[in-house]
């Protein structure tokens, strides 16, 4: 067990763990946070996915210790029900679920993806998501909401 | 007594219960914390055994005749619904806010909604099928009890207001008196706070589908900014002080069992609090969660092999031969003659494999097991049968057991979620302090109760005309286990672990000839027959010499309800032997269909569905069809196609057609759906933007189980045991264009809609590839290998 500290949505938080624990079972179980879900533990389906210094990670997969100096940002460090990111709000707008389990991984996926390639096209959305599952299969709705969000707010 | 305590408490949930759900969004956890000194009272005050009184007033899954376990209203006007069927992801809980608030005539916002929970809500078994809306938005029920509330509130008021009952109107939570509105009593003044005290009313009238404001609108789901902000609690996300977390260690193969277990092995493991071992159970509990999974993988385990498993190349040959339970659903006794007689006989075989649920998350449970009571929060579809199962697996009563329904991953049937619950108590029982328990991957996929697979033989006998005159159906499929109930735990992997039987297997054969009227809720029978049995004729189709013969075999694997179970795998064989049939006659599959039909609501969705789609009106295949397979394969040898498949959804709950296009690739096998539309028709329809969720949901994800999905396994193990070796389609693949067509039926009961139009999609594919290509893929999946290869064996 070792004592480390870590900044999860602006805040630094100290935890006492084995260095070896994924990053995902700190969050959910230390850190009693909700947005990042284990969906298989093997990176196989996204559902962990958090944001660490920009990019879109695997939670489930990621030793706690090598994100102590990072920036982590969960589903609900980007914005609360009051005050949804516009990504969520897009989803909301869309109703953009059903289960709602695999919603980490569709939209951290998404915003980073878009962050950084803000004219991309429908092909490379999809492409984008080729690694991420969403077993209700919201597809239609979910993509709609990222084109949504893409647009940015109407004005 | 029972009654009183249980209005008490119910008065504090609407009372100090819900204030916090409203402003957070739905929260389960919202709703305990926010009517947290009545939780603590069931929990710790042996309230339990009074609310038992409650529950045996005819609480055994078919809800409750009295209007206090359904409606509360509270002194501040606010309307409590206690439901038992739950939200797991197709909007039911949204659909049934709004029926509370149509049928008592009070605004959408001023309802809270409870479902699910032993101690509270009345016992609705089991929510599964598409069965929610037949049973709570009809004519009993949740609907009834709306009704009758309002009933009573305008009787009530009537009193009060010293007006005759039918110069009154109920309205925004309020009576008021026609011709002068300005006499008027709210709600919450004639009723709030108390008990109505009134048994439900059958003759209570429901508000007209074509006078709804609120049902039949497109309400946003109120859950859907909690899980968008990442707020909403799962079961997964359940914390309760003093947990512990546990792991369970399976069996390597499905019939292992334990020789021993070597506690040494995981001696000084950092967070060890107890290795559980009874019977084949085992499991593990630590401190925390990814010590309790390093716990189990280390955990030394002999085990005695079981025999070897059949290998799944041989599966569909095998289940042929195994004893079998039989059973006739419609026999005219003539078919074998008709047959003989018959100018044309076609057969076709098909086969469907076992499939998975495969939940994006996998199954969790929390239980909290004390000396003589017990509380487990689960994501079981069937709360109070998994409170009766659980305590029976505790040694407990079941009233000493409260199942709180909280939501996991979308489960599309019976997925890991009772099993885990299951475990869970055993652990905490074991260890005497709450355990949460979730599987590991593999465990989940190993384990589940997949959905049946099937093998089926169709004939059809044809008169001089091209008219189908003889149906004869013959399937056998593999089974074992299932749903609990209220008495089998041993259904699923953990009861049978501990040593419980799942539901016996008595084989027989012959079956007995058909007395009772045609039930087809497995879509056993084809929709084109007439379905008669004795005096009754329940099909939906002319064809009078029919056979349904169905032969049941023990599965070595755990099987169970899969989205449209059964159904599925029948409407797949029926609707492509359909095709097969109507392209011998070179008719066009639709009007053939039609043809064969006399049922005006799978007609209209057949109908509607082509109208979408713009069907073109020709046989099957495509002219066009082969033509490139000439060629030598390459790049630009890819092929087009159409498809129609339609069903009557369990017989006479929910009426659908599906309209495939497709591009096969005849170089490599690959099939890319480019359209999908869908007709359906669940009679008058609660919340048009759901029911559309729903069918763009199924519709994809029948595609992905065509496509892909099949359960794998060699003579020892499952071997699809995660998303590299079980192949669902991610998010990223590229998506048809879908079309749904919603028909409104304000005059007919309400079907469900959650499992009509995943039915169908195999069959629409498989007769779009078959347009598109001539040839007939007869077993799904039609991967791009099974695909190449039948194309590589066209003549």
């Amino acid at each position: 067990m070792a004592t480390l500290t870590l900044k999860v949505n602006g805040r630094t938080r100290s935890v006492d763990v084995d260095p070896a624990t994924p990053l995902l079972y700190v969050l959910s179980d230390d850190l009693e946070l909700r947005g990042p879900k284990f969906g298989c533990g093997l990176g196989q389906c996204g559902s962990c996915t958090v944001i660490a210094n920009g990019q879109a990670i695997r939670s489930c997969i990621t030793p706690v210790s090598m994100v102590t100096s990072a920036e982590i940002t969960t589903l609900e460090g980007l914005g609360t029900p009051e005050k949804p990111h516009p990504i969520q709000q897009a989803f909301i707008d869309e109703q953009a679920a059903q289960c709602g389990f695999c919603l980490s991984g569709v939209m951290l996926t998404a915003k980073t993806f878009f962050d950084k390639n803000p004219r991309a096209t429908d092909e490379q959305i999809q492409q984008a998501l080729s690694g991420v599952l969403c077993r209700c299969f919201g597809n239609v709705r979910m993509l709609r909401a990222i084109r949504r969000y893409a647009k940015g707010p109407a004005v | 007594m029972t009654r009183t305590l249980t209005s008490e408490a119910r008065r504090a949930l609407t009372r100090a219960g819900l204030s916090q759900a409203k402003s957070r969004g739905f929260s389960r956890r919202s709703f305990l914390k926010g009517s947290g000194a009545v939780i603590v009272t069931f929990a710790s005050a042996g309230v339990l055994d009074e609310v038992s009184g409650v529950l045996a007033q005819g609480f055994n899954g078919t809800g409750s005749p009295q209007l206090d376990s359904w409606i509360a209203i509270g002194a501040d006007g606010t309307v409590t619904a206690y439901t038992g069927k739950c939200e797991f992801g197709q909007g039911l809980y949204t659909a049934q806010m709004q029926l509370v608030a149509e049928e008592l005539c009070v605004p959408f916002n001023r309802v809270r909604l409870i479902q699910c929970d032993t101690s509270i809500t009345p016992d609705q078994g089991t929510t599964s099928g598409q069965q929610s809306h037949p049973t709570n938005f009809n004519k009993t029920n949740l609907a009834l009890a709306a009704a009758t509330a309002r009933e009573t509130l305008v009787r009530l008021a009537s009193a009060r207001l010293n007006a005759p009952t039918q110069d009154l109107i109920a309205r925004e939570g309020a009576v008021s008196v026609k011709a002068t509105p300005s006499r008027r009593v709210s709600y919450a003044s004639l009723i709030g706070g108390k008990t109505f005290e009134v048994q439900l009313n059958p003759k209570a009238a429901r508000i007209h589908p074509r006078d709804w404001t609120v049902l039949g609108t497109p309400v946003p789901r109120v859950d859907m900014r909690a899980m968008a902000t990442g707020e909403f609690e799962f079961v997964h996300n359940v914390r309760v002080p003093g947990m512990l977390h546990g792991r369970v260690v399976r069996p390597p193969s499905p019939a292992a069992t334990v020789m021993s277990v070597d506690e040494s092995s995981v001696r000084g493991m950092p967070g060890l609090v107890k290795v559980v071992v009874k019977n084949n159970f085992i499991g593990v509990v630590a401190n925390k969660p990814w010590q309790a999974a390093q716990i189990a993988e280390k955990l030394r385990v002999t085990w005695t092999p079981g025999p070897r498993l059949s290998p799944q190349r041989d599966a569909y040959q095998q289940i042929r031969k195994e004893p079998s339970t039989d059973t006739l659903l419609v026999d005219s006794g003539d078919v074998d003659q008709t047959l003989a007689s018959a100018a044309t006989v076609l057969r076709a075989t098909y086969h469907h494999p076992y499939q998975m649920h495969g939940s994006i998350g996998t199954s969790c449970a929390v239980a909290d097991v004390q000396a003589d009571k017990a509380t487990v929060w689960s994501a079981t579809q069937s709360a109070f049968p998994t409170r009766n199962t659980t305590a029976a697996i505790l040694g407990f009563k079941p009233e000493s057991v409260r199942v709180i329904y909280t939501r996991g991953a979308g489960c599309y049937g019976i997925n890991g979620a009772d099993t885990v619950s299951y475990d869970a108590a055993v652990l905490s029982q074991a260890v005497g302090k709450p355990v949460r328990v979730q599987l590991s991957r593999k465990d989940e996929m190993a384990w589940e109760n997949y959905g049946n697979l099937f093998a089926i033989d169709q004939r059809a006998g044809l008169d001089a005309n091209g008219t189908i005159t003889t149906w004869d159906y013959e399937a056998w499929s593999a089974a074992k286990g299932g749903r609990p109930g209220y008495n089998t735990p041993g259904n699923v992997v953990t009861g049978t672990l501990l040593g419980l039987n799942p539901a016996p297997f008595n084989p027989r054969t012959p079956a007995p000839a058909p007395t009772q009227p045609l039930n087809n809720n497995s879509n056993t029978a084809p929709s084109y027959i007439t379905g008669r049995v004795g005096g009754s004729r329940n099909g939906a189709g002319v064809v009078q010499s029919e056979r349904v013969l169905s032969h049941r075999v023990r599965s070595p694997f755990f099987t169970g309800p899969l989205r449209a179970p059964e159904r599925l795998q029948n409407t797949f064989a029926h609707e492509c032997f359909m095709d097969e049939v109507a392209a011998h006659v070179k008719a066009d599959p639709v009007a053939y269909r039609l043809r064969h039909l006399n049922h005006p609501r799978l007609m209209g969705a057949i109908q509607a569905a082509a109208k979408a789609a713009n069907w073109q009106t020709r046989p099957s295949p495509n002219r066009r069809a082969g033509l490139a397979s000439q060629d030598p394969p390459s790049s630009n040898s890819t092929v087009s196609g159409r498809g129609i498949a339609c069903v009557c959804y369990e017989g006479d709950n929910g009426y659908v057609a599906m309209v495939a296009e497709v591009d096969v690739n005849q170089a490599t096998g690959e099939v890319h759906v480019t359209r999908l539309v869908v007709a359906q028709d669940c009679g008058p329809i609660s919340n048009p933007d759901g029911m559309r969720n729903q069918m763009e949901g199924g519709a994809l994800q029948g595609m992905s189980r065509a496509l892909g999905e099949s359960v794998t396994w060699d003579e020892e193990k499952i071997t699809s045991i995660d998303w590299r070796t079980y192949h669902s389609l991610p998010l990223g693949f590229a998506i048809p264009r879908i079309e749904t067509v919603l028909i409104n039926q304000p005059d007919e009961e309400a079907c469900g809609s959650g499992e009509t139009a995943i039915t169908v999609v195999a069959g629409a594919i498989g007769n779009a590839i078959f347009d598109a290509t001539g040839v007939r893929i007869r077993e799904v999946p039609f991967t791009p290998e099974r695909v190449k290869a039948a194309l590589g064996s066209r003549t």
